[in-house]
Formats: C-alpha cells, structure tokens, sequence
C-alpha cells in the first residue's frame, strides 16, 4: 500500500464539460471599497449584484467573480469590468440591462428588484464612481 | 409578447386583474410586454419560436392570506397560476409557465425566515428565501448550522427543493426535497393545508417528524401541479468541526468498478459526504487522435484506453473525497478509505489534501490550498452558497438533462457508449458523452450525468439542434433504463412519456388526482405531465 501525503504528485483533474466560458485580464484595477451606509443602494447592490458583479475574486482559483470577468472580456480595457467603478450606469441603462438581461445574465423582475431599488443602485454606483475617480487622483 | 389566459377575453382580463389588485395592491400586479419580459426564460431552446411559452401577467402576494385570495380568484375565471419562488429554476424553465396566458404566481415578496433552530437542526422558511438569505440568518445569528446549498445561492430552499434539486454536502442534505420536513400547501380551491405533524394542532414536531399519520401527500407538491407550497421545513446538518479532503487515483480503466463499489461503501456507510470522479486522461482530450478514440463510435475497449493512459504516464480515473466531522474522525475515515481502496486495487495511489476546521477562512473558500488539481467546487462543498459557478454559462444559457442511472461502472460506461454515439447527430454540439464522462453523484443513492448545451438567443438554428438533441437523449435514455429527473416545461412531457409502466398508470393516477381536486387547472396545469381534463384534449 502506498499513501502520499502532500503535493508530491500532481494528478490532472477532469476538465468540467461545461467549460470556462469567459476570458480573464489580470488588469482588473483595484476598486476601493467604499462605504456608504448613508445610502440604501449600498445594501441592495451588495445582495442582488455584487455576487457576480462584485470586487471579491471568483470561485476555486478565477481571478473574477463572472459577471466582473464577462465585463472586462467584453470592454477589454474601454470601461471598468467592475460596476462600483462605472460612472455611466443611470437608472435608466441600469434598467435596459437588469430588465432585458444581458447574455448570460438573466432578466430580474420587478418583484425581486423594484425601479426604486435600481435607482437606490444607480445613486450607490455613481457615488463610488466618483469616490474611487477622487481617491484614485490622489 | 402580450398573451391571455386560456378561454379569456381582455374584458375578462381586465376584471380578473383589477381582482388582483384589490387582493394585492396595484403596485404587485404586471402585465403588458415591458414588465412581463422578466418573465421569459432567458435559458430557453425556443426563445422566439412559436414554442415558447408566454405568462399573461404576474402577481406578488405578501403572505399566506393573499395567495388564498389570488387562488379564489383564478379559480372564479378559470385562469392557470403558476407559482414561483425566486424563478431562477435557469436551465429547467426559470419562470415562465407550461400554459401560455399562465399568471405567474410569483413568491418573491414571502421571504421571511420564520425560525431556525440551532439545538434541533432545521429551518422553517417561505418560499421567497433564497439560500443566500437563509446563509446570512445563520452567519449574522452566530449559529453553528450548515445549508446544502446548490450551484447558484439566488435559487429558494423551498423553489428548489421542489424541483428535486441537489446540493453538494453528505448524502442525505444532497436530496433537497428528501432533507424537507413539514409543508404549508394553499390547495386549488383556497384552503391552506399543512402535511406531517403540522396537522396536529399544538404539535411542536413539525420539521422533525415529516409524515403524522396517514397518507403523506408532501411529494405531491414536488414536480407536481396541486398547490402551492407557502412554508417549507428543512433539516439542516449541525456545522461539522472539520473538514478533510483527498484523492485516490487507480490505472486501469476497469479499475473503475472497484473504485466505484467503494465510494459507494463509503458513502451509504456515512463515512463521506459528496465526491468529485475524474479522469486525469482528461488533460489528453485537446489531442485529435486521443479526442477520437475517446468519442469512437461503440467505445474505446478498455485495452485501447489503458494504452493511451501508459503511454502517457497518467491514470485512468481518480476520486476526490470529502470528509465532516471531528478532526480525529475524518482523519480515521481517509485513512480507512485509502487503506481500503489501496490494498483492494493494485497500483491505486492516495494523496492527502486540503484539511481544516471550520467555519474556514476566506483562504479556504476560495481553495487556493489544495495540493493538488482540484475539481472540488470549495464553497458550494461547504454550504457556502455563491454565484461563482455562473462562469460556467456559456452563450445566452443552457437546458439540462441529467439521467438518473444505477451506481456501477457497467452503467456508466453503458451510458457512455450508448449516448456518445446517439448525439453523433448532432456535432456541432460538444461530446458530452465520451469515454471520460464522468458520474454525478448527487443524489444518495444514484448516479447521473450531464448533458447540457447551450442556447443563443440570435441563433434559432443553434437552438433547434440543442432542442433536437434534448428530445433525442430523452428518448434514447428511456430505451435503456434511464429517466430524467427533472426537465423544463417544453419537455416535461417528453419525460413523463418515458414513465409509462402499465400503460401510463402513474400519469394516470395523477390524472385522476388532478381531475378531482382542480378539474379547471387553476395551479400549474402540465407541471411534471400531469394535465388536467380541461387541458388534455
């Protein structure tokens, strides 16, 4: 009988059929966590978008978590791949993309996200735009 | 797309919404193609056809109360609801209805976490609660509690559940709907129902003893058209004070059986929780010749693949394994399962990986530690839920088919075999069945694999090949034995077809059900097959 402990073999491990399905750029610029306690849509975005869409680093080694990682394959370098850095994303675009979907992102509905919850969000993303432009020039 | 309910003129449509309105408030009834467009499925095969389904509007009632009165309602205009929960059931239908003009009865706004209890392990939930939630109650309150949560943490414990949905944990949390305890039902005519001991008035046992007495109907409401779950209770597993995780590799591909009637030891014994088979040959299917012998028609012999396995200096298969409990009893159990499987298959290797206690660090969820390649999907293995495995969409979305086979080698390389070659009909699409195809072991007590292409909404040819090959693994699958578990309502009754012993008497039976207690089809007519008289002409 032979145990090894450790990492002295390295064995493949099956690729998933589905497969990875976005490119990723190690040139995501850092976002500096703003809070805002003062505003709702720091919540709201927190719970409903930031679990793809959030700074944090994807699951089981991806650098991104997937709708960060679509972003930044998608712009490539044009806009932020990250939300909490965009200064162009008003209720009414958000609205356009949370409304119709996008890809693989699916349509959300009124009763999960309401048009004052998009507001509250597009007032949060603005606000960190401008916060992160702020810090970013200092 | 604008739709009305079935037999419903727009007068009629007018007066059954401002019905609603009155039960509900204005602001929790849309209709009209802008607000109803969420309602689609984004996942769907048929996105644009004349074969997608439609919902006419939709409506968010608060609480129990409120969906009696929406019930009441649609039944005096005989108008179909389909119920959801937080609709991200992607790849089975996500929101829209079997029927079109269906009013999507949608439960969103019911999100409380109505108790959780820590000493006795369970949960009581409304179907609004996403996993996401239930995990973040837990957090905040401090509670040493683990949710089996599945791939994507928006879906509802009681949404998913429902759909007989999987988690990733120890095989009796894997089995949602087996892990319920306890249902509140609104039935078709209204009246509100709750099955087990929440039958007994003053019971205090309603999530810990499911059936009371008496005929149970709890499976009814799973895949099932006769009411609308408004509670459920969940047993969940006391947070485990360690975590163990390893691999076990064999060379010869018939090694595979072996390999197989251990785990399956293992895991009926209690020993581990979910595990993670593999091929390492998997790093060879970027090769053209290898690609074609691992997709040859009738299969590769065990010897052609054994050779392609020595001559690259790799196994055939391996098995991540993953361990809970103490520390000193998931290091007993790797131990015991490696000397188990090693002194049983010559030339098998183990390798130790990845152990902490937990809760684990942010280090650990994000699996950065393990010391070897890993298929290990750290967060949903640890009832972490998350949106991570999104990244595995491709396209605009994917259908599933997951057919459930026996637990053995033979079945596996039999479904290999005989689905490899039937979706040789269609190349475009990836070789979701090959020689390497790995079982699921998601359910406890069965295997299943996956087949699941994807959709393009801007590419009907696309989607007519995934919807074509859909029907045609359901039917190939059904000659041999093997049902789906699961399916979105374009193919459920394709599926149900399959389920024909004695001339349908299941369908059947559940015809007669339906017929008695909601002849009119007010809640989900077709969900899982079943029609009711008013439809099935």
């Amino acid at each position: 009988m032979k145990i090894l402990r450790g990492p002295a073999i390295v064995l493949a491990a099956s690729a998933a059929l589905c497969g990875m399905a976005w490119g990723q750029s190690s040139n995501q610029p850092i976002v500096r966590n703003i809070e805002r306690p003062d505003m709702p849509g720091r919540v709201i975005f927190a719970r409903q978008c930031a679990p793809c869409h959030g700074t944090a680093p994807g699951d089981d080694g991806s650098p991104m978590l997937p709708g960060t990682a679509a972003l930044t394959a998608k712009y490539e370098g044009r806009l932020p791949g990250l939300l909490e850095l965009r200064s162009d994303l008003s209720a009414p675009v958000l609205n356009l993309f949370v409304r119709r979907g996008s890809g693989a992102m699916p349509m959300f509905r009124k009763a999960e996200l309401s048009d004052a919850d998009l507001a509250a969000i597009a007032d949060y993303l603005a606000a960190t735009a401008r916060e992160n432009a702020s810090l970013a020039g200092h | 797309m604008s739709v009305l309910p079935p037999d419903l003129d727009e007068a009629g449509f007018a007066t059954f919404l401002e019905q609603l309105r009155g039960a509900v408030g204005a602001d929790w009834v849309w209709s009209g193609e802008a607000d109803m467009f969420p309602y689609r499925d984004s996942f769907s095969p048929v996105w644009n056809t004349g074969e997608e389904r439609h919902a006419s509007a939709a409506v968010a009632p608060a609480d129990v109360e409120q969906v009696s009165e929406i019930v009441r309602i649609a039944r005096r205009h005989r108008v179909p609801l389909f119920p959801i929960s937080t609709g991200k059931n992607f790849g089975y239908g996500g929101p829209s209805p079997n029927v079109n003009g269906s009013v999507v009865l949608d439960l969103k706004r019911m999100n409380r976490v109505i108790e959780i209890n820590e000493a006795r392990a369970y949960a009581l939930v409304e179907p609004g609660v996403s996993y996401f939630d239930l995990y973040r109650e837990i957090q905040e309150r401090g509670l040493k509690l683990m949710v089996d949560c599945p791939d994507p943490g928006w879906g509802s414990p009681i949404g998913n559940s429902l759909e007989r949905g999987v988690g990733y944990t120890m095989p009796h949390f894997r089995d949602h709907f087996g892990a319920h305890c306890g249902m509140e039902v609104v039935l078709p005519d209204g009246e509100v129902m709750r099955t087990g001991m929440g039958a007994l008035p003053g019971s205090d046992t309603w999530q810990e003893y499911p059936y009371g007495f008496g005929p149970d109907p709890a499976g009814l409401f799973a895949q099932g058209p006769f009411g609308v779950v408004t509670k459920m209770g969940f047993r969940l597993l006391p947070l485990p004070e360690y975590y163990r995780s390893g691999m076990i590799s064999v060379p010869r591909r018939a090694d595979f059986a072996k390999l197989v009637d251990h785990v399956n030891y293992l895991s009926d014994s209690g020993l581990i929780g979910e595990v993670e088979f593999g091929s390492p040959l998997s790093a060879l299917m970027g090769d053209p010749q290898f690609l074609a012998l691992a997709t040859k028609t009738g299969g590769p012999s065990n010897a052609e693949m054994d050779a392609a396995a020595e001559a690259a200096g790799l196994h055939s298969w391996h098995v991540e394994l993953q361990i809970f409990g103490p520390e000193a009893t998931t290091l007993a159990n790797w131990n015991y399962a490696s000397d188990r499987i090693l002194s049983d298959i010559p030339g098998a290797i183990a390798i130790a990986g990845d152990h902490f206690p937990l809760p684990a660090t942010d280090d650990q969820l994000d699996n950065q530690t393990q010391p070897y390649r890993s298929s290990i999907k750290r967060r949903r293995s640890l009832g972490v839920p998350s949106l991570g495995a999104w990244k595995i969409v491709r396209d605009d979305g994917h259908v599933g088919f997951f057919p459930v086979l026996p637990r053995t080698a033979e079945a596996v390389f039999e479904m290999q075999r005989v689905l490899g070659d039937a979706m040789k009909e269609f190349p475009t699409l990836p070789p979701f069945f090959n020689a390497l195809t790995m079982p699921l072991f998601w359910h406890t007590h069965t295997f299943q694999m996956v087949f699941a292409p994807s959709i393009k909404h801007d590419d009907p040819a696309h989607n007519a090949i995934t919807h074509a090959a859909m029907k045609k693994c359901v039917a190939v699958a059904a000659q041999h034995g093997w049902g789906d578990y699961r399916a979105a309502p374009i193919y459920q009754d394709d599926v149900s077809d399959t389920y024909g012993f004695n001339n349908h008497i299941l369908r059947r039976f559940h015809e007669q059900l339906k017929d008695a207690i909601d002849p009119d089809g007010i809640i989900a007519p077709g969900r899982g097959g079943v029609w009711p008289r008013r439809f099935r002409s």
